[in-house]
């Protein structure tokens, strides 16, 4: 909740209102710490907006930074509430690590023996493989259901797309490209904060942005999850990291009433659901569902916000939009609905470089498509991403 | 799986450049080369979901290996096209009229000829194997330089159970490629292998997902010739090793299947001993040998058992188009038929009076995905589908409801009458009842039409055969739907029409009373037993009684004596006895034989059965056989034979009992079964259908 604090100490010092102004906070975090429960309510108190501010914690997986604003803007909508701080955060340098049950077993034992001899017998039976813990992090992400991790995840949308791994490659390449020239160019200003960490270092711009990074380099990686065929590697895959990311939304009455200016509006959500062994495809059901019901093409969205959890995922997704047959039988389309034009899609990089931080994500994605569509002066674009546990998320957003 | 996977899934399936080449000359091979020029042969046999190797198949084999040879490409990588798996064997139905030797000789010399061409194929050959890989298809994969495996690929050579060994060259290969020991096992049992463990013992070289195949097969194609056998493979292929070895594995057969009934597993075994030491020889002793084999009476009698169960499975070919399955009774049966079902993709919710036989039956179903489960998810997922339901919840989304509630008329009406107002329209009542006229069972019902018996035996996993019961007014639709869902859960659908003891325990009945008339004629219990299995029954009839539990013997004895117009043996006293005092076989420790582990404790010495001990056994069980079928209990004695092979096991080598009577002769078993009446009493007496029997 540090970063969630730090993230949000500035955004609340710029507004014209005090902290505890708003009506409620939502907050997405998929790895909770233990003692942080509630991270919603810790952040909300730590960030002084009054011990009045009701507050709670989303989990969808990747999707929980889009589904703190999800629902804001419902509950917004409803007239519930007028002024609401949504966000995502996430530490996963600090998933923990677990023991085994036949560890745990085992204190619990040593633990409940009363007597001496008790005890003895007890710890008689220590065994040199509890000591070896079970990764928290490479647990979650692993679904459950169909026991794959995320990465083989992307390798059969690979397979199934044809993506080749020289074409995941080149896509992570011009990523990192298109993220150092945004750093440089100081586009994020405004938008991304810097952090001041106790021990006085300061942390304005992430790290995990390669700017000399090139397609040979990236060639001589290794596969991450799939040895020794795989396609998918730690340089075209996203990058395992902290962070945070704040919204503020307001109803049309609270922009008046405290005197704000409206960035852009929600026009419509949609979450969707598939075989979590494909989840990367999410965000193709669900973008495909608003593009249909509001009369759209592909060509009509000014500009792409579609999450880089794997380059292969998004070439993947990509495909999917530009094949006869999947259009067709699973969107229920007369044909293929067309390509993405690269020039419209992560204009400024993605996770790839900046790093997917699974509760925030959602989050950052919708903030910096807006700031992107501001800057470039598009009026509609689509902020989507695909979700852990075979699901997707997607927000259509228009500026004003 | 959902809609999207399913849009999808037909990429999933590798099939390199040839996938989407054009149908080229042959009929079911399909040959193309990619950038790297690397070719990529499938097979994908013409009209037909499976792939078999008929002669067809292997000509244009060999005219592909001819253009191949003429323009070599880099590598050879060779795979199926069927979705369902590689190869599943040689073409049975080519074997099935051959009766000369030397013509079949001829015909695998031939075969030979073109898996040796593979073999000698001077490019690196990698075989790809999804799904089944039996018989000849693990033949023409052992013809090939390497093997890599999909996923849950499997391999075989079930050549045993059709009374033969592999004959294009398995003999030969398999004990070159990995451990003799293990190969002869795999050959002798004709158990499947799955893919891990034929990693393991070195069958396939490397496992992999669909979605790495054509990166592992160009690695394989491109990469270092690997090296194969070993020393450990050299000496257990010396010779005298061999000897050594085949001495102990002729021990094990013996104790499942006697020389004189089975000899397929000698012939393997003498094969091996005797020519295991060079290529040659071996190969032109393994063509003998099957030729030898294939027109034995055993071969030709397996062989048609082979038939039978497909013409069975034949019968569970229609649709049941249900997912969710309502099983009331938690008892042995209930409780095992519920897992079995929840094993094979059905949401089955299992329903009992108390919570304790619903906690045993879910221990005893976690117990079952152990063994026959591989992954750890798919035995979690199984044991998701299966839901107790103490409150019956189950019934109102039920397709198919299975009574499986003790054998009291009154129980079961109670039963229907609470049951069937709360079924979904169109959902079938089944009922498992062994001796319960479905005549009597349909009174009250609302629609007596969709009530049927579906009769399964006991171990439901192990005992293949459900008899299929039906009643004058049950629908149509009902029973192929009925047989349908059986072939959902991989059992064999026997029809038979509801009358006391059906066909199978209406067979076994006389079976076992009549052993229990010659024990108290003092014949002993060891001396009845192996006259029964002499003739080949897996197991004798005082053996059986005491595994089915002497209280059900002698309940359905009662039942048939009253329920039927027959002399029967009278119920011995002794049986009654027995189950006076609570000995009731194995499941009590002590029956009509003492039971330690599991296991009947058997005198070593009883004096050898004579072959009229066996007639008395074995006779009445086919009078029976023909009895159904005059009465139409039955409809056709290849239904008779596959429903008593599959059942009881009778003993398969010899076709069935209907089909051993027709070889034996008609006119020779009437004749003794009326001196048996004179003798031994009016029990014996033929059935009138006799006289018509050609």
């Amino acid at each position: 909740m540090d970063l969630a604090v730090a993230c949000g100490r500035p955004l609340l010092l710029r507004q014209p209102f005090a902290p505890d102004a708003f009506d409620q906070v939502i907050l997405g975090c998929v790895n909770v710490l233990a003692d942080e429960m509630n991270p919603a309510r810790v952040a909300a108190l730590r960030l002084g907006m009054g011990e009045a501010m009701t507050a709670f914690t989303v989990q969808i997986n990747c999707g929980s930074g889009m589904q703190s604003i999800d629902t804001a803007y419902r509950y917004i909508r409803e007239g519930k509430s007028d002024l609401i701080l949504a966000g995502g955060a996430e530490a996963l340098s600090r998933a923990p690590l677990i023991y085994r049950k036949s560890a745990v077993d085992w204190y619990s034992r040593l633990f409940g023996a009363r007597d001496l001899w008790s005890r003895v017998k007890a710890i008689a039976g220590l065994r040199p493989s509890f000591f070896k813990p079970v990764l928290g992090l490479e647990r979650g992400l692993t679904d459950p259901v169909v026991e794959l991790n995320m990465g083989q995840t992307a390798e059969i949308l690979a397979h199934l797309f044809h993506v080749s791994r020289r074409d995941a490659d080149q896509y992570a390449v011009e990523s990192q490209h298109r993220l150092a020239h945004a750093q440089k160019e100081g586009l994020f200003a405004g938008e991304l904060e810097p952090t001041f960490a106790s021990d006085g270092k300061v942390y304005d711009h992430d790290d995990g942005v390669r700017p000399d990074s090139t397609v040979e380099k990236l060639a001589e990686l290794k596969p991450a999850f799939e040895r020794p065929w795989g396609k998918v590697t730690a340089g075209n895959s996203s990058q395992i990291t902290d962070g945070a990311s704040w919204v503020i939304l307001a109803s049309e009455q609270a922009v008046k009433k405290r005197g704000l200016t409206a960035r852009a509006v929600i026009v419509d959500s949609e979450w969707s659901a598939l075989d979590p062994s494909i989840m990367g495809l999410g965000p193709v059901l669900c973008a495909t569902a608003i593009m249909q019901r509001h009369g759209l093409a592909l060509g009509d969205i000014g500009l792409w916000e579609l999450n880089e959890a794997f380059a292969a995922q998004v070439l993947a997704c990509l495909a999917a939009w530009d094949d006869d047959t999947f259009c067709r039988k699973v969107l229920g389309l007369n044909g293929a609905m067309g390509r993405i034009a690269r020039d419209k899609l992560n204009v400024d990089g993605g996770a790839i470089g900046l790093g997917h931080p699974v509760g925030a994500s959602g989050n950052r994605i919708v903030l910096h498509l807006v700031n992107a569509m501001k800057r470039l002066g598009v009026r509609q674009g689509i902020a989507t991403e695909c979700i852990g546990g075979g699901q997707g998320g997607a927000m259509l957003i228009e500026t004003v | 799986m959902g809609k999207v996977w399913d849009v999808l899934a037909p990429r999933n399936l590798e099939l390199g450049p040839a996938g989407s080449a054009g149908q080229g000359p042959w009929r079911h091979w399909r040959l193309a080369r990619d950038e790297d020029g690397i070719a990529w042969l499938l097979l994908d046999k013409a009209g037909a979901s499976a792939n078999t190797l008929s002669e067809d198949v292997l000509t244009e084999l060999n005219d592909v290996l001819a253009k191949l040879e003429s323009d070599p490409p880099k590598g050879l990588v060779l795979r199926s096209a069927k979705p369902g798996g590689f190869i599943a064997g040689a073409d049975i139905g080519e074997f099935k009229g051959m009766t000369d030797a030397a013509a079949v000789e001829a015909r695998l010399t031939e075969a030979h000829a073109v898996v040796d061409r593979l073999d000698r194929l001077a490019v690196p050959t990698v075989a790809v194997i999804h799904g089944y890989c039996l018989g000849g298809g693990l033949e023409i994969a052992l013809a090939c330089d390497s093997r890599i495996a999909v996923d849950d690929a499997r391999f075989g050579f079930p050549e045993v159970m059709l009374g033969l060994h592999p004959g294009l060259g398995g003999t030969v290969r398999l004990p070159r490629l990995i451990n003799p020991l293990e190969a002869m096992g795999m050959m002798l049992t004709g158990r499947n292998v799955h893919a891990r463990r034929a990693k393991s013992l070195g069958l396939v070289d490397t496992i992999v997902p669909e979605r790495h195949v054509r990166a592992a097969a160009t690695a394989t194609v491109t990469g270092k010739k690997a090296k194969r056998g070993g020393l450990l493979i050299e000496i257990i292929n010396s010779t005298y090793a061999r000897k050594l070895a085949a001495k102990r594995m002729r021990a094990e057969a013996a104790k499942k299947a006697p020389i004189e009934h089975y000899p397929a597993p000698y012939a393997l075994i003498d094969l091996w001993e005797t020519h295991g030491g060079n290529v040659q020889d071996m190969q032109k002793a393994e063509i003998a040998s099957f030729a030898r084999l294939l027109v034995t009476d055993t071969s030709r009698n397996l062989v048609r058992v082979f038939f039978l169960r497909e013409k069975l499975k034949g019968l569970a070919d229609g649709k049941f188009a249900g997912d969710r399955i309502h099983v009331i009774g938690a008892g042995a049966m209930g409780g095992d038929i519920a897992a079995w079902c929840a094993w094979h993709g059905f949401t089955v919710t299992l329903a009992d009076m108390k919570p304790e036989p619903l906690a045993k039956a879910v221990e005893r179903a976690t117990e079952l995905y152990g063994k026959i489960g591989h992954k750890h998810i798919d035995i979690r997922n199984a044991l998701d589908r299966l839901i107790p339901d103490l409150s019956g919840e189950g019934v109102c989304s039920a397709d198919l409801v299975i009574e499986a509630v003790p054998e009291t008329l009154d129980l079961k009406r109670k039963v229907y009458a609470a049951t069937e107002p709360k079924m979904k329209p169109g959902a079938i009542l089944a009922t498992n009842t062994s001796s319960i006229p479905l005549q009597e069972l349909r009174e009250g019902l609302r629609r007596p039409d969709h009530l049927v018996g579906v009769h399964f035996f006991n171990p439901v996993s192990r005992m293949q055969l459900v008899e299929v019961v039906s009643h004058d007014q049950v629908a149509d639709d009902v029973l192929a739907r009925a047989r349908a869902f059986l072939g959902r859960i991989d059992r064999l659908p026997a029809p038979v029409k509801s009358a006391p003891g059906f066909l199978v325990n209406r067979a076994l009945t006389p079976y076992m009373l009549e052993a229990m008339v010659m024990l108290s004629e003092g014949v002993k219990r060891e001396t009845i037993d192996a006259a029964a299995v002499q003739f080949g029954m897996p197991m004798g009839p005082i053996e059986l009684a005491d595994t089915v539990g002497l209280d059900i013997c002698l309940h359905v004895a009662e039942t048939l004596k009253a329920g039927l117009d027959r002399p029967m043996p009278d119920v011995s006293h002794v049986l009654r006895d027995k189950v006076q005092m609570g000995q009731l076989g194995r499941k009590t420790g002590k029956g009509l034989y003492e039971w330690k582990k599991g296991e009947p404790v058997k005198e070593r010495d009883a004096p050898k059965p004579t072959p009229e001990m066996t007639d008395r056994l074995i006779l009445p069980m086919v009078d029976v056989c023909v009895a159904c079928l005059r009465e139409g209990v039955v409809a056709d004695s290849d239904t008779v034979d596959g429903a008593m092979i599959f059942a009881t096991g009778f003993a398969p080598f010899r076709g069935g009992p209907m089909h051993y009577a027709r070889t034996r002769g008609v006119a020779e078993i009437r004749q003794l079964l009326w001196q048996f009446a004179q003798r031994y009493g009016e029990r014996f007496r033929p059935d009138p259908d006799w006289n018509h029997l050609t």
